[in-house]
């Protein structure tokens, strides 16, 4: 493993309240040694790389993405699905376990995890919570813990039955590992294919109600309040893609309570509204889907207050022919793992002030914690050697076309990017190098 | 694209928006008062003409229509003023096609295009799918109904056969030709594509459109058709005010899961004899059709003198004869761009 020394840099590393000029030292997929500038100057690296201008973080850590694999290699696979991660600042990242089969055996996830898939990054899995994700039965969340599982979800529907939510929130407690939920009634978006509101209404299609995705989360919260009281168990639930005010207030309001709740946030929820479809643009298409301004505007002001605790993209491909489909037939989910930072950057900290260590804390410290990946998501001497290089004033429009995702079904064809990544190594491996 | 929105401020950002083929009329929104006054003029120009002239109009251009859900009027209508035109019409239906062998909307347009289709009139039970076809097939398309959203030759229709009964067909239309014309479109605006046509189309000629219907067919977010369109939920009230009374019909094939009380309803919203005397004796009656006699309309107001449902069939053959020609840009229509 070679060493790389990285000089000059501005090293942002909220997990060690860093953020201050430091050279980094890499040594044999760890952290060597942070110090102040010229402090390294006698240390011999393979390779130096001069970061000056640049911010020098810990690895970005996307705790939801799709990488299709395995059975829908055709729209991803865990190596695309992972160069594409490097390209954006991910040194790691969480497979959702739809895929085909579903990820709810050991074989599976070991499958999954097996170095062979070829991931640039690291690569870790939330299998389901229930057998196919059917929402019935529960799968062996010790078995799959010991394999590696940091959490258990049915990602893409919910986990919709009461008693079988709470089964899985108490066995998931006594592993230590979250529950990731999808947090959508789908009892009540039947037949729906974006928000529900004006835009809807114009454009004829069925919307489905902020209502659907705070019923969940009000029900998961009411579930882990009764497992607290009375099994003595404090269950972690993490509640996904949250899109809407109200479910943002349930969630606050469930962490001042005391309750373990954590929540991410996608990046096309804070950048985009549903006015975004335009003319039934279906790479505008996602669930949950692009809300009301409104909406938007209360999702900024948790990542600002502190009730969010990441940033996630539910990276989701899809194939051209499968998107080239009438609104309501076309697949939800656009990709996102290289637009991610380029839109924190631009919206949150150029557009609301939101300071470069909170983007890098909602990108890579508060993440690890949520999956308890240990070394990861900070500097900290002795830590994974996992970092991102990006030119924080860098202004950039993504090329859909340019993507190293097997699929082009983003909204940001075209659109100005802020940041841009110099390079992203994983422990010690340089996986990305900007061009 | 819209909706980009960068902070606190809502600065779009230029992406390039989709060009669909010149002549193509997918939704309202896309035409100017310029343009449906010049397609208003064309139409009466063809209508002027004689038989023999009009065939020769389109003589050996194509027109495919494309039908994924049922129709009368519209697709007889069409069909007839194709034919009228010297147009070869071909007719692909979702039940007699290879649609229904799983052929993708956009590889059903590259074959019709493949085949020598130089516009396509597509009917389609799904919201948006004349934006797919337009974009796949860079063909000039009709929509002639499109799910929930729009049927845009209807609102045209509807127009020329509200100027020709309020006496109101001058040369030129502009932004004030409607001032005072209030239009009362009552009934299932929810699933209804000719209210949002017409609500979106009428305004901007002037006219002020109520929406009349309950809650559960109309909610409050139909305001955001834009400026022009008002929502009253007390028919007679709404009626009292009308020059033009437009009747729907329940769309129980897109009620998924609405349940609509249908004796409170017809006391509510019908519209019938009595009622129609008592608060607007003078208003024409229009309805785009299907309609359901004894449910939304009765039959004596139908058949009645202030009923123009006839004259909006034979006013939509006319105005479809000029959508042709202007989709094949082959008439007047070389001043106006799109």
């Amino acid at each position: 493993m070679s060493d790389i020394l990285i000089l000059n840099g501005r090293v942002v590393d909220p997990a060690s309240g860093l953020d201050a000029e430091r050279d980094v030292l890499l040594r044999d997929g760890r952290v060597a040694a942070v110090e102040a500038p010229g402090g390294l100057n006698g240390a011999q690296a393979k390779e130096k790389i001069d970061a000056a201008g640049m911010v020098v973080a810990p690895g970005l850590i996307d705790v939801h993405v799709h990488l299709r694999e395995p059975g829908q290699t055709y729209k991803e696979s865990i190596k695309t699905g992972t160069a594409a991660a490097a390209a954006g600042g991910f040194t790691s990242v969480v497979a959702m376990p739809n895929t085909v089969p579903v990820n709810d055996s050991v074989a599976g996830l070991e499958w999954m995890l097996d170095e062979a898939r070829g991931a640039c990054v690291k690569l870790f899995a939330m299998p389901a919570a229930t057998f196919g994700s059917n929402g019935e039965e529960i799968t062996d969340f010790h078995a799959l813990h010991r394999a590696g599982a940091v959490g258990f979800t049915d990602d893409g529907k919910p986990v919709l039955e009461t008693r079988v939510m709470r089964t899985a929130l108490v066995a998931a407690a006594s592993v230590g590992v979250p529950i990731s939920q999808h947090a959508e009634d789908t009892r009540l978006t039947g037949g729906c294919s974006m928000n529900a509101g004006p835009v809807a209404f114009r454009l004829g299609l069925r919307g489905m109600t902020i209502e659907a995705e705070a019923k969940i989360v009000e029900r998961d919260i009411r579930l882990l309040r009764e497992i607290e009281r009375y099994e003595g168990l404090r269950p972690h639930l993490h509640v996904q893609h949250v899109s809407t005010a109200k479910a943002m207030e349930l969630i606050r309001a469930a962490k001042n309570e005391g309750l373990h709740v954590t929540c991410e946030v996608a990046p096309h929820h804070f950048s985009l509204t549903d006015e975004a479809i335009g003319d039934y643009d279906t790479n505008a298409k996602m669930n949950p889907p692009l809300r009301a301004e409104a909406d938007r505007m209360a999702v900024i002001a948790a990542l600002l207050d502190g009730t969010v605790d990441c940033i996630a993209t539910d990276h989701a491909p899809h194939a051209r022919f499968e998107k080239e489909q009438e609104f309501e037939r076309a697949p939800n989910g656009i990709t996102g793992l290289e637009t991610a930072l380029g839109l924190a950057l631009r919206v949150l900290h150029k557009g609301h002030g939101m300071k470069i260590s909170r983007v890098m804390e909602l990108m890579s410290a508060n993440p690890a914690g949520i999956i308890a990946a240990a070394e990861r998501g900070t500097l900290a001497a002795g830590s994974f050697a996992d970092v991102v290089i990006f030119d924080p004033a860098a202004e950039w429009s993504f090329e859909a076309k340019r993507s190293r995702s097997k699929s082009k079904n983003t909204p940001f064809d075209g659109a100005a990017m802020l940041g841009r990544v110099a390079a992203t190594i994983c422990e010690g491996r340089v996986v990305y190098r900007g061009e | 694209m819209n909706g980009w929105t960068d902070g606190g401020t809502m600065t779009r950002v230029e992406v390039k928006t989709l060009e669909y083929a010149a002549g193509s009329l997918l939704k309202v929104g896309d035409l100017s008062v310029e343009e449906v006054s010049a397609i208003l003029a064309e139409t009466d120009r063809i209508e002027r003409l004689d038989a023999a002239e009009k065939a020769r109009i389109l003589v050996g251009r194509r027109i495919a229509l494309l039908f994924y859900e049922s129709s009368t009027r519209t697709r007889t209508s069409f069909e007839l003023a194709a034919k009228s035109l010297g147009a070869t019409t071909t007719l692909v239906s979702d039940k007699s096609s290879s649609i229904e062998k799983g052929e993708s909307l956009k590889d059903t347009g590259l074959t019709l295009r493949a085949l020598g289709a130089e516009c396509i009139i597509l009917r389609h039970a799904s919201s948006g799918a004349p934006f797919l076809l337009a974009k796949s097939t860079g063909l000039p398309v009709l929509n002639a109904g499109d799910g929930m959203h729009e049927h845009p030759s209807q609102a045209l229709l509807d127009l020329r056969t509200i100027l020709t009964r309020l006496g109101l067909k001058t040369k030129a239309l502009d932004a004030k030709t409607l001032d005072g014309v209030t239009v009362v479109i009552t009934g299932d605006i929810l699933h209804s594509r000719v209210a949002r046509s017409n609500a979106m189309l009428l305004p901007k000629l002037g006219a002020r459109v109520i929406l009349c219907g309950p809650a559960a067919l109309l909610p409050e977010y139909a305001l955001g058709l834009g400026p022009g369109v008002e929502i009253e939920r007390d028919f007679d009230k709404a009626l009292k005010q009308a020059q033009v009374a437009m009747m729907l019909r329940i769309q129980r094939e897109r009620l998924a899961g609405v349940e609509i009380d249908l004796a409170q309803y017809i006391d509510r919203y019908q519209l019938h004899m009595e009622r129609l005397e008592k608060d607007a004796p003078d208003a024409l009656v229009m309805h785009p059709g299907p309609m359901i006699r004894g449910l939304e309309i009765a039959g004596e107001v139908a058949d009645g003198p202030n009923s123009a449902i006839e004259e909006q069939v034979r006013h939509g053959l006319a105005v479809r004869s000029a959508l042709l020609v202007r989709a094949l840009g082959a008439g007047g229509f070389e001043s106006v761009t799109v």
